[in-house]
């Protein structure tokens, strides 16, 4: 592995082939906030309150440090004034969705956002992926996906596998930064649970998991 | 079908085509591009095969249905060759008077060829109208001359001897050097050199490498690409093998729109007429080089346009972007080094190899070289696709091919470069076509899309419009491109419906900021444009809107009343009988009075009052003045 000379934030760091930015800061102690981030997923780069700025070849760029490859000569900054007032933007679009997330509502006293700023959007989730890139990538079991693009986004768990895969394994739950998760699933659950009927293989709401009657 | 397994039997199957051919025969010529379509080009062309044959001339005339010769405001068109004899919006009852009289009279239909819409000066000649003859046409030319699924035409006007010379004396660094020398740059909207981006894919790790044609056009009013894929696919596909070679891939694909019917058609059509006569497959034309080509059809995602989406969607993976790096050069289609160009770009590329980059280099700016097409539309004469020169001004573009605003309309804005690009006023118009001059004028080259704008247009609700569709066609993925047009689309509708206020200006440019530096891709990095230019150069138009409630251009609906000026009103009834929403009271010879309430704004009174009364005004800003009882 050949080693890579870069500066973040004035500081020297000597990184490995294939890390990222936001590795390479990490590994010297400096903090980069982000959202969407796992230490078990790949990098996704969907909140990018990880963008930071950095020089390369006489020019400067915004990039974001969770997939940016750190490379030899980068010079980083990851509080100038322009990435302070973006992440502060982003944080005020995400606090519009889920104004009292734990982790949101930390990050928006750092960086003074508002969390009014703007008005109040119908959905709690702020499609970081968390739960759907965790089914994917660790489970792979894609019960939970994107639907739709633009602002119309959002994320659904697939009836057919969320019946047969979801019951005994929620590891999503935790991940969820704004709650947002637990209401789509109940949502799934609810629009799955057809009415009532008595009678074995009736289509009563047991259906899928353990239950012997179908 | 002929079959080549050397260049030697490709040139003498050249030169049979040619000496098969006699260039004074006339020949028939008739633009079967969509456009054409749509007005009736199949018909025409029923047509005139029936007339050749009622009037018993086909052994004197040749017919050809071509590509779309880009005046596609006046289609269907019809060209006479050897004359250039063009007739415009053709009909199929026109053309017993035109085999008549062109063929075997050799005389003009006058009532069909060309008249100035200013001077009424008469055109007969295509090379002379004043549309075709400010244009320099190197890649749109050969859409004239050849029908697109006819191999022998594309051969007989010098079709694959590019690829001859690269397969045969050239090296894959040549190539590259070729394309580099010659400064062409990519013609989908970034304007990378395209010779750097061959190297680094020439020069990736790896056996396997694939080429990509990016036909997936999706800006509103922009079809460039289309009609060059219609109409010279066998041009793109040569451009496409040359790029193969160059970067040493064995495999290529065609990423088409599916809303492109004809262009899919006489694509498969070409390639299957290639892959029958030895010109794809395996050891082409005897050089060893083997190449396939695959067609994948999108299925109309904007977003698919963007080259690590595009190769998702191929991948059969949702259309979303990855980030670069890395870039597609070192992972590409199947985590192989790819490289991917737009159709236009694949076309420059015989040229670039059988005129020589020095020639191709001699056209155009420092900068950019070579010809654009561009897709004129909107508020202009003569819309349809022109090839200019880079360098050529938008006002040579506008006002001298274009022929200017119709209706004696004041200019007011031109919109380059798609629904990311950005607007431009009058002030501007000497600006230059070129990638940098563009961009520094705070619009872009992007694919090519060119929206005129005259003075009824509203440049805050053009920006709101844009953003609505960014916020269709985002993929949502990142939250900075996501979450920021749609406030900013909402900060928009906010203005030109009435409820504006103070700080919108300032939050536009905040989340303009952070959509513009932190989104993942360019469609996020480019969407804020159709706000920041409009800000910049109509910044007037939002301030009108936020503090007086007042669309400067009345176009916004709920910014604007229409009003009967009573001294002027005669109480004829015009527009009392024409409003569908019963909204005008009054009875006749007595003045007459809009309800606002009822009324839907649907500017139906003010083009039925007679113009010798002129009695309807639009207003904004004001008050309606209240009805006063008066005799008419």
């Amino acid at each position: 592995m050949a080693e890579i000379n870069l500066q973040i934030d004035g500081k020297k760091v000597v990184a490995q082939e294939g890390m990222t930015i936001l590795e390479a800061a990490r590994s010297i102690g400096v903090e980069i906030p982000t959202v969407c981030d796992h230490e078990k997923l790949l990098p996704y780069g969907a909140c990018r309150v990880c963008t930071v700025e950095a020089d390369a070849n006489g020019k400067t760029s915004l990039v974001a440090a969770c997939q940016q490859p750190a490379a030899n000569g980068l010079v980083v900054r990851t509080r100038s004034e322009k990435v302070d007032r973006i992440r502060k933007v982003l944080l005020e679009q995400m606090l519009s969705h889920a104004p009292d997330a734990e982790q949101l509502v930390a990050l928006a006293a750092t960086y003074g956002a508002d969390r009014d700023r703007f008005d109040k959007e119908a959905s709690f989730c702020i499609l970081c992926g968390l739960c759907v890139r965790y089914c994917a990538e660790i489970k792979q079991k894609h019960a939970v996906g994107f639907f739709e693009r633009g602002s119309k986004r959002e994320i659904a768990f697939i009836p057919e596998v969320a019946v047969r895969e979801c019951w005994d394994c929620k590891e999503c739950f935790p991940l969820c930064p704004t709650s947002a998760l637990q209401a789509a699933y109940v949502l799934t659950e609810a629009l799955m649970t057809p009415p009532e009927v008595d009678g074995p293989g009736s289509g009563h709401a047991c259906a899928g998991h353990k239950c012997q009657c179908g | 079908m002929p079959q080549f397994t050397t260049p030697a039997e490709l040139e003498a199957y050249r030169r049979e085509v040619l000496s098969g051919r006699d260039s004074a025969k006339p020949c028939i010529t008739l633009c079967s591009g969509s456009a054409c379509h749509a007005t009736g080009s199949n018909k025409v062309a029923a047509a005139i095969a029936l007339e050749i044959e009622k009037q018993g001339v086909a052994a004197e005339v040749d017919f050809r249905r071509t590509g779309c010769h880009g005046f596609c405001e006046q289609g269907p068109i019809v060209v006479i060759y050897p004359q250039g004899v063009c007739y415009l919006k053709v009909q199929p009852e026109d053309i017993e008077e035109i085999i008549t009289k062109s063929i075997k009279e050799q005389q003009v239909v006058e009532r069909l060829i060309y008249a100035d819409p200013n001077t009424g000066e008469r055109t007969p000649l295509e090379e002379e109208i004043p549309f075709y003859k400010n244009q320099q046409r190197l890649i749109l030319g050969s859409n004239l001359k050849i029908d697109p699924k006819n191999l022998d035409d594309y051969i007989a006007v010098g079709g694959f001897q590019a690829l001859v010379k690269v397969l045969f004396e050239m090296t894959s660094e040549q190539v590259v050097d070729e394309v580099k020398s010659a400064k062409l740059r990519g013609r989908g909207g970034a304007g990378f050199p395209s010779g750097v981006k061959w190297d680094f894919a020439r020069q990736a790790p790896g056996a396997q490498k694939y080429v990509v044609v990016n036909c997936d056009e999706g800006d509103p009013g922009a079809y460039m690409d289309r009609s060059v894929m219609e109409g010279n696919p066998f041009a793109v596909l040569e451009g496409l093998m040359i790029g193969a070679y160059a970067i040493g891939a064995s495999e290529g694909y065609v990423y088409v729109r599916q809303e492109y019917p004809l262009a899919v058609e006489n694509l498969a059509v070409a390639l299957k007429k290639a892959a029958e006569s030895g010109l794809l497959g395996t050891d082409i034309l005897g050089s060893g080089f083997d190449f396939t080509v695959k067609v994948h059809r999108g299925a109309g995602a904007f977003i698919c346009g963007e080259e690590t989406s595009l190769l998702n969607s191929l991948e059969g993976k949702p259309g979303e972007p990855n980030a670069r790096p890395p870039f597609p050069a070192t992972k590409g289609l199947w985590g192989k080094p790819t490289n991917i160009n737009n159709v236009e770009t694949w076309a420059n590329i015989p040229l670039i190899i059988n005129k020589g980059a020095a020639a191709f280099s001699s056209i155009g700016t420092e900068g950019s070289k070579g010809t654009k097409i561009f897709s004129l539309v909107g508020k202009v004469n003569n819309t349809g696709l022109v090839e200019v020169p880079m360098g050529a001004t938008l006002r040579d573009i506008i006002f001298k091919i274009g022929g200017g605003v119709p209706g004696g309309k004041k200019f007011k804005a031109v919109q380059t470069g798609g629904p990311s690009g950005g607007c431009l006023p009058e002030s501007l118009l000497d600006t230059k076509v070129d990638f940098d001059e563009l961009t520094k004028a705070g619009a872009m080259m992007g694919s090519g899309g060119m929206i005129v704008m005259d003075e009824d247009t509203c440049l805050v609700d053009i920006a709101r419009y844009f953003l609505k569709f960014l916020s269709d066609e985002s993929c949502g993925k990142c939250t900075p491109c996501r979450e920021g047009i749609r406030q900013m689309l909402k900060i928009l509708t906010n203005m030109t419906e009435g409820r504006g206020k103070e700080g919108d200006i300032e939050l536009l440019q905040a989340l303009a900021e952070a959509t513009l530096g932190s989104s993942m891709c360019a469609l996020g990095k480019t969407a804020p444009n159709p706000v920041l230019s409009t800000l910049t150069h109509f910044r007037d138009e939002y301030a009108a809107h936020i503090h007086n409630r007042k669309c400067p251009a009345l176009s916004c609906k709920e910014l604007i009343a229409y009003y009967i000026e009573p001294e002027k009103c005669k109480g004829c009834g015009a527009c009392f009988r024409i409003c569908p929403a019963a909204a005008i009271e009054g009875e006749k010879k007595q003045v007459h009075v809009v309800t606002q309430h009822k009324c839907t704004k649907c500017g139906g009174c003010l083009e039925a009052c007679p113009a010798a009364f002129d009695a309807v005004r639009v207003l904004s800003g004001e008050p309606v003045p209240e009805p006063v009882a008066a005799e008419a």
